[in-house]
């Protein structure tokens, strides 16, 4: 190091200089950043759209310095098809709930999917839909209790959760499907190459890529953030496990 | 990217050819320029998704034949986001579906061109012309405070001419632009003339999606959460329609003069009247047709001023009466107002027009 002393840690450029809405200990602020820091790396924050989606993170335009849209509930990857299929130079992410994905945008999410869009999609799995108070969501786990699963979510009446990944992967046109999530420095590492690895599927035009982000909501949960990083790690996961459910041969060849 | 996008420019010329409705409406977007079309199959209006999916593929536009009319509507959201010439076509159910992605564009400020061929309704109602969602088209239809600009041609060449105007109209005013039509102009075979291909001349669009590069982010959005801002917002858009209203009046008179009798039809029922209005003329009938060409924004103007001289009108829709709520506005009843309309896809005969014309003349049998 030299004596005036070498910068090793600053503030990504495609990250907004502003202070987020997003409550203390919310996972929202990590993927930020390292969807951020993945953007500077791969030096196309120029070149990046992204589009918000309704929920917590519906003000996330405010906290990129890229070109954004916000789509309405659900329709994010309807609306990355339409920008992708005009500028295929554009590099497109959607940054979406579990409300947002799986249950109201279920359509539009399979079917960009299906068609291998190339775009990226980040999704954020709290297993609760945050912004409207903490309801049930189709990831909701067996027996959680929310304020409109009361009594514990029931799977006789209130259903199975969605797990997304699964059930994405078995589509044709992905090319990147990989959960990840953010409750400890490995994981947070981990995750930050799987959207490094997912902006560059997208680049070389390899078709659809998605990555999940196992994450929490301590506002909603009832917890500390501490308490909901130890529910991310035993409960969460056992019912979402981590790892690849789909990488095309050609992913593996990129740097 | 932007030139390439529109290639295929050369090698257009003018032609007159005898064309179907919807195939006429896909070639007229072509021709305007159309970067990006997505639709989904619905009957009576699949026609133009066909034909975009060959040509646009051969010109290297973007087409997608979308997962549901909510995914083709928000597709089209995001490609005109880019800057790009977008359009959409449906029928009625189709229409309904979209309304939440025109909500939005609207209040974002984003063009793009919309045709809806109106088929019978409510509900799945039947394949056959209607013009039902004249209140849909006009009114606003989805949630919120806006009008879109609602251009309603009654032959195939006004088609043409009016979707190739509606693209350059969406850019003028920053909204979506829609073309009310019905199954019959889209199903209907007539001989058509588009004009020669040229590049559009578009406004510079400094709020488009194309990448933050040397220049500050752009963000398109339709979220206000302060309330003051919301409203400043709605303002600028109120603007918008108050300058559509002072600006894109439009409507066709046929034999006005010395008319006492004035029948009121918009669209194929206009069209209908005409045939109606001129075979009463020649029965000695004084009467005559307006047709409104502009559905939104309503010639009211115009309408009252007939009405001033007008000693009885005559509303023909094929609907319950929708069109017939705007030209009470614009009359306030000041002359007695007579309707008449066939529904569920009934497309009226001349002949049933000429009797309610003859019955008002006082000559009918
Ligand atoms: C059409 C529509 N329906 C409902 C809503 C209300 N709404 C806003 S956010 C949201 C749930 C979001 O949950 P999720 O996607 O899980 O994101 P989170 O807030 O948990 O990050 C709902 C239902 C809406 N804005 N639009
Ligand atoms: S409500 Fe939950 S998901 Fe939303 S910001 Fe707070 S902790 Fe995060």
């Amino acid at each position: 190091m030299s004596e005036d002393g070498e910068l090793v840690f600053r503030r990504p450029a495609a990250l907004s200089d502003v202070v987020t809405h997003y409550c203390p200990g919310c996972m929202h602020g990590i993927v930020h950043r390292l969807i951020a820091e993945v953007i500077d790396e791969l030096g196309i924050r120029e070149r990046t759209v992204g589009i918000a989606p309704v929920g917590c993170s519906v003000l996330a335009y405010h906290y990129f310095e890229c070109d954004f849209a916000e789509a309405a509930h659900g329709r994010a990857p309807a609306m990355a098809t339409g920008i992708k299929r005009t500028h295929p130079e554009l590099v497109v992410f959607t940054y979406q709930g579990d409300g947002d994905l799986a249950s109201i945008g279920t359509n539009e999410l399979i079917h960009a999917a299906a068609r291998g869009e190339n775009i990226t999609v980040v999704f954020i799995n709290n297993a609760v839909y945050g912004m409207t108070g903490g309801q049930m969501a189709p990831t909701t786990l067996p027996g959680m209790v929310t304020t409109s699963s009361p009594y514990g979510r029931d799977v006789k009446r209130q259903g199975y959760p969605v797990r997304v990944c699964e059930l994405v992967s078995q589509l044709d046109g992905t090319a990147y499907i990989v959960r990840r999530s953010a409750y400890k420095p490995a994981e947070i590492r981990k995750l930050r190459q799987a959207l490094k690895i997912a902006f560059q599927v997208q680049m070389a035009e390899l078709g659809f890529s998605l990555v999940e982000v196992v994450s929490n909501c301590p506002t909603n949960w009832g917890m500390t953030p501490k308490e909901s990083l130890r529910f991310v790690e035993e409960r969460m996961i056992a019912y979402y496990p981590l790892g690849d459910y789909r990488v095309r041969d050609e992913v593996k060849t990129l740097k | 990217m932007v030139g390439t996008r529109l290639s295929g420019w050369k090698g257009y010329r003018t032609m007159k050819i005898l064309m179907k409705g919807n195939e006429a409406i896909a070639e007229a977007a072509i021709r305007a320029g159309c970067e990006a079309y997505f639709g989904y199959p619905i009957t009576p209006q699949t026609e133009v998704l066909e034909y975009m999916a060959r040509r646009m593929t051969e010109l290297g536009r973007a087409f997608v034949q979308a997962e549901s009319e909510v995914g083709a509507i928000n597709m089209v959201y995001g490609a005109a986001c880019t800057g790009a010439r977008a359009m959409t076509t449906t029928s009625s159910p189709g229409y309904s579906l979209m309304q939440e992605g025109i909500s939005y564009m609207a209040m974002s400020f984003v063009p793009c061109v919309i045709v809806n061929i109106m088929r019978g309704g409510p509900g799945l109602g039947n394949i056959q012309p209607s013009q039902g969602d004249y209140f849909q088209m006009t009114k606003g239809g989805g949630h919120g405070d806006y009008h879109l600009l609602s251009l309603a041609p009654s032959t195939v060449q006004e088609t043409v001419d009016l979707i190739i105007e509606a693209f350059d109209l969406a850019d003028k005013y920053r909204q979506p632009v829609t073309v009310i039509a019905d199954g019959l102009i889209g199903q209907i075979m007539e001989p058509v003339e588009f004009p020669d291909l040229k590049e559009p001349q578009r406004p510079e669009r400094p709020w488009a999606l194309t990448g933050a590069k040397g220049r500050k982010k752009n963000v398109i959005t339709s979220l206000f959460l302060d309330a003051h801002e919301l409203e400043r917002e709605n303002l600028k858009l109120q603007a918008i329609i108050a300058q559509i209203k002072a600006n894109e009046v439009r409507y066709a008179e046929y034999w006005l003069d010395g008319a006492e009798i004035v029948v009121i039809a918009y669209g194929t029922a206009g069209r209908i009247a005409q045939t109606a209005v001129k075979r009463a003329r020649e029965q000695g009938i004084a009467v005559g047709l307006f047709r409104p060409i502009s559905v939104f924004p309503f010639p009211y103007d115009r309408l009252r001023e007939i009405a001033e001289t007008a000693q009885q009108l005559l509303v023909v829709e094929m609907s319950a009466g929708q069109m017939l709520e705007d030209v009470r506005l614009a009359t306030c009843n000041r002359v007695p107002i007579s309707f008449y309309g066939r529904m569920g896809g009934v497309v009226p005969l001349p002949e049933e027009i000429l009797d309610k014309i003859k019955g008002l003349a006082g000559t009918g049998s």
